[in-house]
């Protein structure tokens, strides 16, 4: 039977790595590593799951130094020479553990523009949006985001921009501006301009790079930057 | 505003890019080409003193270096060096001046 | 995050960046001293020929050349329509500079 070597962080910001030894299977993901140990080794070892099918993004964690969800990674693909390292998200708080604190990240959602804002009542006829229209495939590409944060997590200028609006906040945007039903507009192309928001990405692509839904961020922040100068040039901004 | 300035500086740093492209590509292959076999003074000028079409191209690559070099340092001021407020936009507007004299003085003597 | 060639592609273009606007000034003011006539400009071009400056002029070359790429990269993310093969556009451009300094450094040696 062999046996993980696994590296847990303990504590918030302030904390250690704990060494665990952990009996390995086949086919077994990091969620069940980190499972049990938390069943069988150390009750006290605070983690956040939901789903573990890869729907949810609530077990996305730092994985050998990059951002994964730990219930779609196999073990066999990370770990080398039986040797794990597992530690809560790059560039949130750490509340305990493994658990990182999310309400920074969806705050920037919201600073973002990143909600819907409709002008049709029940009263009114449906919008038609067709499905094939550049605007609507637009959206299509980054509307399957489900705000796990690992993009978040992964970009380096987030790392050293606090005040930075973040991938996954932008992408949203992005959707919402290609929306035809939207009509907040001009006033979420000002929130999304500046040095907050898409003009410092520098196309590092860390966030398309990590995506666990394939999303393209880099993308979405391109076409801010399109938007925003076209509404500058057409004096709406 | 900051979304305002933000947003032209973009759009001025994107544009001059797109003219740089083709100044630099240019300017490569003229270079590759006119250092082989040596480079004396009387060799350059007496190509390009006079030439109004390289003056007017060497007039179009500088003021948009003046405009482009500024801009690309603005990020690097702000992030690495954490300066950021007036005092670095007004010491990059300064570059920008002192680039497109340098520059001019540069173009007039070799082209004029 | 470091490592993946995203971070590479931007830092091989923030620095050549760097570089080339410390050394503008320098090649603005030597090209200036042609004003002064044949004679000042000949006096530069010699110093020139040592094999220090001609590496360095080579090495200017290769980072113009790695910035140019790098610029053209980001040009064709930001503004054209998305592809997956965009992401190995760093490596192109690195391959693209590498060809442009081999260039140089063969006119130079001619």
């Amino acid at each position: 039977m062999t046996v993980l070597r696994v590296n847990i962080w303990r504590g918030d910001a302030q904390g250690a790595y704990q060494r665990f030894d952990v009996p390995r299977h086949a086919s077994q993901t990091v969620l069940d590593v980190v499972t049990y140990v938390q069943r069988v080794l150390d009750p006290t070892l605070a983690y956040r799951f939901a789903c573990r099918v890869g729907m949810c993004g609530s077990c996305a964690m730092t994985v050998n130094g990059v951002a994964r969800w730990t219930c779609r990674t196999h073990v066999d693909r990370v770990a080398r020479e039986d040797r794990l390292e597992i530690a809560p998200l790059r560039n949130l708080p750490a509340v305990r553990d493994l658990v990182a604190d999310m309400s920074g990240f969806f705050e920037k959602w919201a600073r973002a523009g990143g909600s819907f804002k409709g002008a049709r009542t029940r009263r009114d006829n449906f919008e038609p949006i067709a499905p094939q229209s550049p605007a609507r495939l637009q959206v299509d590409a980054g509307i399957e985001c489900i705000g796990c944060a690992v993009c978040y997590a992964s970009c380096d200028v987030v790392a050293q921009n606090p005040a930075y609006l973040g991938p996954a906040a932008l992408n949203r945007a992005w959707t919402l501006v290609n929306d035809a039903r939207d009509v907040a507009g001009a006033e979420r192309l000002r929130a999304v301009a500046g040095d907050a928001g898409c003009h410092s990405c520098h196309t590092q692509m860390g966030c398309t790079q990590h995506c666990p839904k394939k999303l393209s961020p880099t993308a979405a922040i391109a076409g801010l930057k399109r938007a925003t100068a076209g509404a500058w040039l057409s004096g709406e901004l | 505003m900051n979304a305002r300035r933000e947003t032209l500086l973009w759009l001025a740093q994107r544009a001059s890019a797109a003219v740089l492209a083709l100044c630099v590509v240019v300017h490569l292959a003229t270079m590759i080409y006119a250092i082989q076999g040596g480079l004396s003074a009387a060799e350059i000028l007496g190509r390009t003193r006079g030439n109004v079409g390289w003056l007017a191209f060497y007039t179009t690559f500088v003021l948009a270096i003046a405009v482009h070099a500024p801009i690309g340092l603005r990020p690097v001021l702000g992030e690495w060096l954490g300066w950021r407020g007036a005092s670095r936009d007004a010491a990059l507007s300064a570059l920008a001046l002192v680039l497109a004299a340098l520059g001019m003085r540069a173009v007039l003597g070799v082209f004029t | 995050m470091r490592g993946h060639t995203g971070y590479w592609a931007f830092i091989v273009h923030r620095v050549s960046g760097v570089l080339l606007v410390l050394f503008l000034p320098g090649h603005f003011i030597a090209l200036g001293s042609a004003l002064e006539g044949a004679a000042e400009f000949d006096a530069f071009l010699e110093w020139t020929r040592m094999p220090a400056v001609k590496f360095a002029e080579w090495g200017i070359v290769v980072l113009l050349a790695a910035h140019l790429a790098g610029g053209l990269r980001v040009l064709a993310l930001e503004f054209l329509p998305w592809r997956d093969w965009q992401k190995t556009l760093a490596a192109l451009a690195a391959a693209v500079s590498l060809a442009v300094g081999l260039a140089f450094a063969l006119a130079l040696v001619r």
